[in-house]
């Protein structure tokens, strides 16, 4: 018999520190994958967050940089700009990403950088303690709204693939989840793609992944795989919104 | 012929796999590991393992590996 599904060579064998359930390491299989299918991980250099992941540097067989809060997509800027021959990916979490790096990734993505973006949201900040994010749902206890997400004090949960999608300077912008298997692999093409646009210089590529965090829903890992269902994708709708064919200036 | 094999000290007992197998071949310990997780196992005395990749696929901690 022979291994017809193994670990993908980026990922070394360390344990992973997240939380039983947690999406997190399928993202990690799912980017490790798409690095070996290109065969570009020796050139490739990987952001990481402030969050869940900000660890990522001991489970990548690649350089990966640590970012301050917020900031991967002006990190991955310098770095793509200086060394345009690397590969260079973003990996964030909502926290990270919709709130306090707001302003980052919607003037990377407008900037058309060709660097590629993989945008973890789990609808609620993990490591820091399970506050309120941009993302969260309307109704969604968290620490930081105990009686759950108020509509008049805390505005609409924002949606980061549409909203980037609208930017002329993106070139491939994609939302799927991480529940099923049908979805994973979804999942994984679409982070496949965005990487080959990196590959083609075709400009900024975006994925969005929805993602469970058991540990701060307060849930098992089954119910947050059925909350994914039920709760996350009707708000934040599957799918490639935006697909360049050809680069615009590059 | 086709078979996993799990690791059973990275496994954090999440059943996410157990769920996603359509024959059922996947079951939890009573044991712990070395994490101290409830790890499971293969159950599979018939041979029905088809390979599909289905709990490798959801696995979050990349602990299956599949053969065939
Ligand atoms: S806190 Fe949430 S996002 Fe962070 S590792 Fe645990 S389950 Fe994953
Ligand atoms: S490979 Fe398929 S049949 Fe075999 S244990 Fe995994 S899910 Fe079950
Ligand atoms: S999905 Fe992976 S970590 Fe979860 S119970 Fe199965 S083998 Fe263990």
């Amino acid at each position: 018999m022979k291994p017809v599904f193994s670990k993908p060579k980026a990922l070394n064998d360390a344990v992973m520190h997240y939380c039983p359930g947690c999406g997190h390491g399928v993202v990690h299989r799912l980017v490790g994958e798409a690095l070996d299918h290109f065969d570009i991980l020796d050139r490739t250099v990987g952001v990481a967050p402030v969050g869940c992941a900000v660890l990522m540097y001991d489970y990548f067989n690649c350089d990966i940089i640590e970012a301050p809060h917020g900031r991967p997509p002006a990190v991955a800027t310098g770095m793509k700009r200086s060394r345009p021959d690397l590969i260079i990916f973003a990996y964030q979490g909502d926290g990270d990403l919709a709130s306090i790096g707001l302003a980052e990734i919607v003037h990377a993505a407008n900037r058309g950088e060709n660097v590629t973006v993989i945008f973890v949201n789990n609808t609620v900040y993990g490591m820091t303690g399970g506050q309120m994010a941009p993302t969260t749902l309307l109704g969604q206890q968290t620490t930081t709204s105990p009686y759950g997400r108020n509509l008049n004090t805390d505005g609409y949960p924002i949606r980061m693939a549409e909203m980037l999608a609208t930017l002329e300077g993106t070139s491939y912008v994609a939302r799927h989840a991480i529940d099923t298997p049908a979805n994973i692999l979804r999942a994984r093409k679409s982070i496949f793609r965005a990487f080959e646009m990196q590959v083609k210089d075709m400009g900024f590529s975006f994925v969005e992944l929805l993602t469970t965090c058991p540990t701060n829903w307060g849930m098992s890992s089954r119910e947050s795989i059925r909350r994914i269902k039920e709760e996350l994708i009707p708000y934040f709708p599957l799918g490639v919104f935006k697909e360049k064919e050809v680069a615009d200036y590059i | 012929m086709a078979t996993i094999k799990i690791e059973r000290d990275k496994c954090k007992g999440c059943v996410l796999c157990v769920d996603v197998c359509p024959y059922g071949l996947i079951c939890q310990e009573k044991a712990i590991n070395d994490q101290g997780y409830q790890y499971v196992v293969l159950e599979d005395p018939d041979g029905r393992c088809t390979g599909c990749t289905l709990c490798a696929v959801v696995c979050p901690d990349i602990c299956i590996e599949v053969f065939k």
